[in-house]
């Protein structure tokens, strides 16, 4: 029937897609020229991670080992405080001295008695005081004459791989994938269901599918991006050691990328309105953002809370970086958090598809 | 043979669509024949949105049954979308994109159809080919829209009030485009709240109001038919009857806003 259509004139027709290839390479191109015409989107994709990079590194960066304020009010037990380099030693009047010590200025008191000997006022509960406690006693019997009967020596380990910075940089690495990935997804599916575009497009032949995984496909190229410059930077800045193969680096960042693409796509699959969206984002993220282990490790969480802990997503990703770029783990080591990662991907992806609203 | 009168591009019998309690098609039959250019016309609220999307296959009716050049959409909707172009009431295009890009996307979605330049060629907008779509004014962007709904050739066109907005020039250059669509033979149901447009454009138009067809015919019969019924006419000008005329005195004076 279709076919008895009358067709007097047909204007210029070309067959096929006139050189423009697969919509989905469309498709794809239309979200990186979205998102690269975004300058803040471009600028907290690569600056922000540096910034807090610096931040962090400058913030803890590696002091020359501790030097601990100790006070007293005899001259001849500061002389032998002195002889160790360890102790920042003041000299004070008893009176000001115990002032010293309850303001927190320093972190241990030492005092003469009158039957020679020595009192040590300290909190016990401050890991420092008792530090201080230890080197000032051993100053103090050095000085008078004890002698140690084992002999010892010192071998000083301050290797890459063990400082804050090498802890911190895979955590942000892990942070910037699952908060880029979910705004850059849940603001761009938003905005286009506000100004009915999705509706739009629903009305031509595009195929569901290549839509969603435009946007996979989207995040996975900023990946480049969102991984390579924090690492980058780690690497150079304060070398970071990258101990693994950078192909299951590779590997593990786009199953990552994927599976919180798949959670964006979720957050994004029903909301009308970015305060939506908003909402909904914040609430994947913020017990990530606490729990998994960013800044600090989520092993000092209680025991109950660990199995949660460990099958967030974000959890997993961090671990595994971890692993991969300070221990040097391969992939089948990383099994466990892989599996973890997969899991997100399939049940968010399997989710958004059935709950998405095309229009 | 026997089939000269039954070639319809659209029929839709008894259709029924109602949106929590506002009932907003209420029963509605309409057939569009192959080649003609037919136009829905009704007050703001009348339902016209809500039918053409429906034929459309972007919203599930209550009730009803359309068939869309001969198709339906439950069995059939990727070979129709192959075949319609679209243009929607309303539609942001991305902003960040410019003008070809945008075309080509809409392009890449079909199996054929002209090139992305031809259709920014035949909308006028050539010097707007590496524009932003933000930079674009009201009627520019309304050019895009149409130019995004003839880029897969389609046999059958939806437009959802395409001159809403433009000026005087712009909108002659639609019905241009409309009127050279229509003489190569394609189909076009259109929606406009332009009297004069319809009269022009239109071989028939279906009246809606509250979500029925409460008129239906060639403008020029149911001009015809209100001159019979002798009824005043809107303004104190001595001149014969328009469809405007026959508009104001069916669906009334009064104004359609919620
Ligand atoms: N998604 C929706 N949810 C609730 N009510 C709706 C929805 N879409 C349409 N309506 C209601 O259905 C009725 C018909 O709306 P429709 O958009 O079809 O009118 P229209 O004839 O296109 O009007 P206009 O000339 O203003 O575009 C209106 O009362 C409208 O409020
Ligand atoms: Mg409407």
């Amino acid at each position: 029937m279709s076919e008895s259509l009358p067709q007097t004139r047909r204007q210029t027709s070309t067959p096929g897609r006139a050189g423009l290839g697969h919509p989905l390479l469309q498709l794809v191109l239309v979200r990186i020229r979205e998102f690269a015409r975004e300058p803040e989107a471009v600028f907290w994709a690569i600056f922000f991670p540096i910034l807090l990079t610096v931040g962090l590194g400058v913030a803890f960066r590696n002091r020359p080992a501790e030097v601990l304020p100790v006070v007293t009010s005899s001259s001849t037990l500061a002389s032998a405080l002195r002889q160790d380099p360890a102790l920042d030693v003041t000299e004070l009047a008893a009176d000001a001295a115990a002032d010293l010590l309850s303001s927190g200025k320093v972190v241990l008191l030492v005092e003469p008695s009158a039957d020679g000997s020595v009192v040590y006022r300290y909190d016990d509960t401050n890991p420092e005081g008792r530090t201080a406690r230890l080197l000032a006693d051993r100053a103090i019997q050095r000085a008078a004459g004890r002698a140690d009967p084992v002999p010892f020596s010192d071998r000083l380990v301050r290797e890459a791989g063990s400082r804050y910075i090498d802890f911190v940089v895979p955590g942000l690495v892990g942070l910037g994938i699952m908060s880029n990935t979910l705004w850059g997804l849940g603001f761009s599916i938003v905005d286009s269901r506000r100004r009915k575009l999705i509706k739009r497009l629903m009305a031509t032949p595009m195929s569901r599918t290549d839509y969603l995984l435009s946007h996979l496909f989207w995040r996975m190229m900023v990946l480049v991006v969102e991984v390579g410059v924090p690492v980058g930077f780690g690497v150079l800045a304060f070398g970071v050691p990258v101990r693994g193969r950078l192909l299951d680096l590779v590997v593990l960042c786009v199953l990552a990328s994927l599976a919180f693409s798949a959670m964006g796509l979720l957050c994004a699959s029903r909301a009308r309105t970015i305060e939506g969206v908003s909402g909904l984002i914040n609430l994947a993220q913020v017990p990530m953002w606490i729990l998994s282990g960013v800044f600090f490790t989520s092993e000092r969480f209680p025991d109950a809370a660990q199995p949660f802990i460990r099958a967030l997503p974000l959890t997993a990703l961090i671990d595994a970086l971890r692993a991969h770029m300070l221990w040097g783990a391969s992939l089948p080591q990383l099994a466990p958090q892989l599996g973890t990662l997969g899991a997100w991907l399939v049940v968010c992806f399997a989710l958004a598809l059935k709950l998405f609203r095309w229009r | 043979m026997s089939e000269i009168e039954t070639t319809s591009a659209l029929r839709v019998r008894n259709l029924r669509k109602s949106f929590q309690e506002v009932i907003a098609v209420d029963g509605i039959d309409l057939e569009v024949r192959a080649g003609e250019c037919f136009g829905l016309l009704g007050p703001n609220g009348a339902g016209k949105t809500t039918t053409v999307e429906i034929c459309e296959g972007l919203t599930e009716p209550d009730a009803g049954e359309v068939e869309v050049l001969g198709r339906r959409w439950a069995s059939d909707a990727d070979a129709l979308r192959q075949r319609l172009g679209i243009q929607l009431q309303e539609t942001q295009l991305s902003d960040k994109l410019t003008v070809v890009e945008t075309l080509n996307l809409f392009r890449s979605f079909f199996g054929q159809g002209p090139t992305p330049g031809e259709v920014i060629a035949l909308v006028q907008l050539e010097e707007k080919r590496h524009a932003k779509v933000v930079t674009l004014s009201g009627g520019q962007k309304q050019r895009l829209a149409l130019a995004c709904s003839l880029v897969g050739d389609p046999d059958l066109l939806f437009l959802d009030e395409p001159t809403t907005g433009l000026d005087p020039q712009a909108r002659r250059q639609v019905w241009d485009l409309i009127e050279e669509f229509r003489r190569a033979g394609r189909t076009i149901l259109l929606t406009t709240h332009y009297m004069e447009e319809a009269e022009r454009l239109c071989d028939r138009v279906a009246i809606m109001d509250h979500g029925r067809v409460i008129a239906r015919g060639s403008p020029r019969e149911l001009i015809e038919d209100l001159d019979r019924q002798g009824k005043p006419l809107t303004e104190l000008r001595a001149r014969t009857a328009t469809l405007e005329d026959v508009f104001v005195s069916l669906t009334g004076h009064h104004l359609r806003d919620e």
